[in-house]
């Protein structure tokens, strides 16, 4: 188990290790009571191990069987589920925290790998997949120093420069510039729309929202036809936790799978099944670079679940394993597959794979209505609510999910139409959208009764 | 609930509902200023309007009121004979009882629900551990110490309100489960990668096609409603001879072998988010109401215990698998995964297609 405290004597703990190396090695063994065969790798049976995985005394590595271990749940998540595949431009979202600095690791040296073989390769048949990483700069909406903003870009930067070739082209984008357009104060225009919003949760989630705007038009505008989350297991367990909590029980199965392509741009989650206890481990063997995070810790709902998980884990390392297995036994939802499956680019076995777990992609049937804020699939009978409400309500409102009616909505429906003019036009496009998807089902029932008229279409 | 102390000034702080009289509390769920009067009459309307919506009831049913003399169950005795009463449910109402002879708890939560057979006048019946099992929660304790007690007792409770319901005749159990309990199991459910469970626990009404349905007419009752219900209720029953009684007499100590319980957990969490965020209580429910679950996943196969009868999706219940670890000195039985008698018993099944009988194995060479 990865150590998180600062006194821990456990032998065995990496920490111990990192002390030793500047003292001396050799006398590990003797501090073990001579019993060397404890202190064998569990893998390879032959080196010392330095570090514990998520199953504590069970699991010992050494440092290249626990990096291996890691690389090969990417590399196995990134195969079976098709999430890359030349000539796939792959963007990287990068947070500077462990697991998007794993990530980006992780993807590198996949890149690297498929380079070697494409140079070695006599045909040059098979093209190598694009990388690009980026970075969200949140940095207007706290008050940090500018220094401080500074440094940590420039650290940024120097990651990305040191990964090495291929080179990679980076992008630090402020969150504001979503709303970039002719004559608009994009850092007056977010601060106002996250005034607007008194839920302290609702503030936190919208700028989540925000964020994957912000990549997904990164992504677009560049040609990018992938973008690649460092979300590890102990972030999904977070999410299935606060999803349950904010009533979003019915679309929470479309978050938390390897694959969500309901986004222009797909979002894939290729750490999906390591636990941020490894991957912090790792960037400590590894020497890993990390910038700390400038946004502040969340609080709201999203803290006590947090803390709450962080509680279970302590009692049980294994517990966040099981959150996201018992939520992932839920049926994902169509668009939880790569479209193109049936591409033959894509190699056979994971065809079969996705044919053996029922992930055919099947867009073509796509009735889901989706919530214009967060996107997530509505459920059938909420929808149908619609047609009761009041003429005064919104249509953002109505066709809102309730969670986001809730916390990011303004309560007071006069209120509404203001709050509709701040949001992004990605957000205000899906509502118009929405709403026309509604008015022609409506207008398909009623078809018959229709006189010929000049009116304008909805 | 609070105490309102400011004298009454016009205009401040009336009672949303009928705008006369001095709002006296903040209505948990929704946080509405509302005074005593109607916060007793909407909580009394929608439990009517939940019965009615989810037609829990027929006339001329024989309900058995499952009773702790805990606040739930006390606080559900009364709502339902007051409302069977009002509204003419036609309903043979019983309370029912269950004595898991724990010294010190249950003999005296028992006599609480003594008291309100005679304060809401509804015939009682107590069915106890001992006479069902040959064990008291006070033995098993002492056998097994206090890690899965919880485990015992409620597989052996669940057990003992279907037999006490056969023996009352009755139609229906109906239960006090609140919004918080379900809130709860839902997110145990969860941690513990139950999923068959997960989908079934948000069922307001469960065991249909089995002995005797259950019912939780208080699954969108939030506990703080409950308690305030309870706290500052007048007894209002017309035929109760302790009309002195100002409150709803109910038992307010937690179980002595609680401390352990996982459950606590999760109750912990939910307290601090009912503190954040009412709505959350609720919004769980819902979730576990929409959780996407194949149905092929929902029903586990239901056959019947080969030692007592029972409804089992087993060899033997689970009951018995219990009882048997009990007897036998083998306090890990049936606890944990993939442990006890049942799982070799299926080995047997697929190995050669008959099913062998579990006396004949040798003491020991079943593992667990």
């Amino acid at each position: 188990m990865a150590c998180n405290s600062s006194t821990c004597s456990s032998s065995g703990c990496y920490k111990e290790y990192k002390e030793e190396e500047h003292h001396k090695p050799k006398t590990r063994a003797a501090v073990n009571g001579g019993d060397s065969r404890q202190n064998l790798c569990v893998k390879c049976k032959s080196s010392e191990s330095v570090c514990c995985g998520i199953g504590g005394e069970d699991s010992r590595f050494c440092k290249d069987c626990f990096k291996n271990n890691l690389y090969g749940k990417f590399k196995q998540a990134v195969t079976y589920n098709a999430m890359i595949t030349p000539p796939d431009k792959v963007l990287v979202a990068f947070s500077g925290g462990p697991s998007s600095r794993v990530l980006l690791q992780f993807v590198h040296e996949m890149l690297y790998r498929a380079r070697k073989n494409y140079d070695a390769s006599k045909d040059k048949s098979l093209p190598v997949f694009g990388v690009g990483v980026a970075f969200i700069d949140e940095s207007s909406i706290h008050s940090f120093p500018s220094q401080q903003i500074e440094k940590a870009i420039g650290d940024i930067r120097s990651i990305v420069l040191n990964l090495g070739p291929p080179s990679k082209e980076l992008f630090v984008v402020p969150i504001e510039n979503i709303f970039a357009s002719f004559g608009i104060d994009c850092k007056e225009r977010l601060k106002k729309l996250l005034d607007a919003l008194d839920d302290v949760t609702g503030k936190e989630d919208l700028l989540i929202h925000l964020r994957m705007l912000s990549l997904q038009k990164i992504a677009s505008e560049n040609g990018y036809t992938r973008v690649v989350l460092g979300s590890c297991t102990s972030r999904i367990a977070c999410h299935v936790i606060s999803a349950t909590v904010k009533g979003q029980g019915y679309s929470l199965s479309a978050d938390i799978q390897y694959v969500d392509s309901r986004w222009e741009i797909p979002v894939v989650l290729p750490l999906r099944d390591c636990p941020a206890q490894e991957l912090n481990t790792l960037c400590s063997l590894d020497s890993l670079k990390i910038v700390e995070l400038l946004n502040g810790p969340c609080s709201g709902i999203n803290g006590l679940v947090s803390s709450f998980v962080k509680v279970l884990q302590e009692e049980n390392p294994s517990r966040e394993c099981t959150i996201v297995r018992t939520a992932g036994k839920l049926t994902p939802f169509h668009f939880n597959a790569i479209p193109e499956i049936d591409d033959s680019n894509v190699p056979s076995a994971t065809r079969r794979h996705h044919r053996r777990h029922g992930l055919k992609s099947n867009a073509s049937l796509s009735s889901e209505l989706f919530c214009p804020i967060c996107n997530s699939p509505l459920k059938k009978s909420n929808s149908s609510s619609l047609t009761n409400e009041s003429p005064q309500t919104s249509d953002l409102f109505v066709a809102a999910c309730s969670s986001c009616q809730f916390q990011i909505l303004p309560k007071d429906p006069s209120l509404t139409e203001q709050f509709v003019s701040l949001l992004p036009q990605p957000i205000i496009a899906r509502a118009k959208h929405c709403d026309r998807g509604n008015a022609s089902s409506l207008r398909e029932q009623i078809q018959d009764f229709l006189l010929s008229d000049d009116d304008d279409e909805i | 609930m609070e105490a309102d102390t400011k004298p009454k000034k016009p205009g401040a702080r009336l009672c949303c509902v009928c705008n006369q009289r001095r709002a006296a509390l903040k209505r948990p769920k929704t946080l509405e200023q509302i005074c005593r009067e109607c916060f007793y009459a909407v909580f009394e309307e929608e439990i009517h309007q939940v019965i009615l919506e989810n037609k829990l009831f027929k006339p001329g049913e024989r309900i058995a009121i499952g009773a702790s003399g805990g606040k739930d169950s006390t606080v559900l005795a009364y709502v339902l004979s007051e409302m069977n009463r009002r509204h003419n449910y036609g309903l043979d109402l019983f309370l029912l009882s269950i004595d898991e002879g724990i010294t010190g708890y249950r003999d005296d939560s028992l006599e609480t629900v003594k008291r309100n057979e005679l304060q809401y006048g509804l015939p009682l019946k107590i069915v106890s551990y001992k006479d069902l099992y040959g064990w008291t929660m006070d033995e098993i304790v002492k056998m097994i110490g206090l890690k899965n007690n919880c485990t015992f007792c409620g597989v052996f409770r669940r057990q003992a309100l279907d037999r006490g319901a056969a023996l009352l005749k009755v139609d229906k159990v109906a239960t006090g489960h609140n919004a918080d309990d379900i809130a709860e199991t839902v997110l145990l459910n969860i941690l513990r990668g139950d999923i068959a469970r997960l989908s079934r626990c948000t069922s307001i009404i469960t065991g249909e096609d089995g002995p005797i349905p259950r019912c939780k007419p208080f699954k969108y009752t939030y506990e703080k409603e409950i308690s305030s219900i309870s706290l500052g209720c007048k007894n209002l029953n017309k035929f109760s001879t302790y009309a002195y009684f100002r409150k709803l007499d109910y038992f307010s100590t937690e179980c002595i072998y609680s401390p352990n319980a996982y459950r606590g957990f999760a109750r912990e969490f939910i307290k601090d988010l009912e503190r954040i965020r009412p709505r959350a209580i609720h919004d769980i429910i819902k979730s576990g109401e929409d959780f996407r679950i194949a149905t092929s996943t929902k029903m586990p196969e239901q056959g019947t215990c080969e030692r007592c009868g029972y409804i089992s999706s087993q060899k033997w219940c689970k009951a018995c698998v219990l009882l048997e670890g009990l007897n036998r000195g083998l306090p890990k039985l049936g606890i944990g995964r993939n442990q006890g008698l049942n799982k070799d018993a299926k080995k047997d099944i697929k190995k050669d297609g008959r099913t062998k009988s579990i006396e004949s194995k040798q003491c020991g060479s079943l593992d667990f």
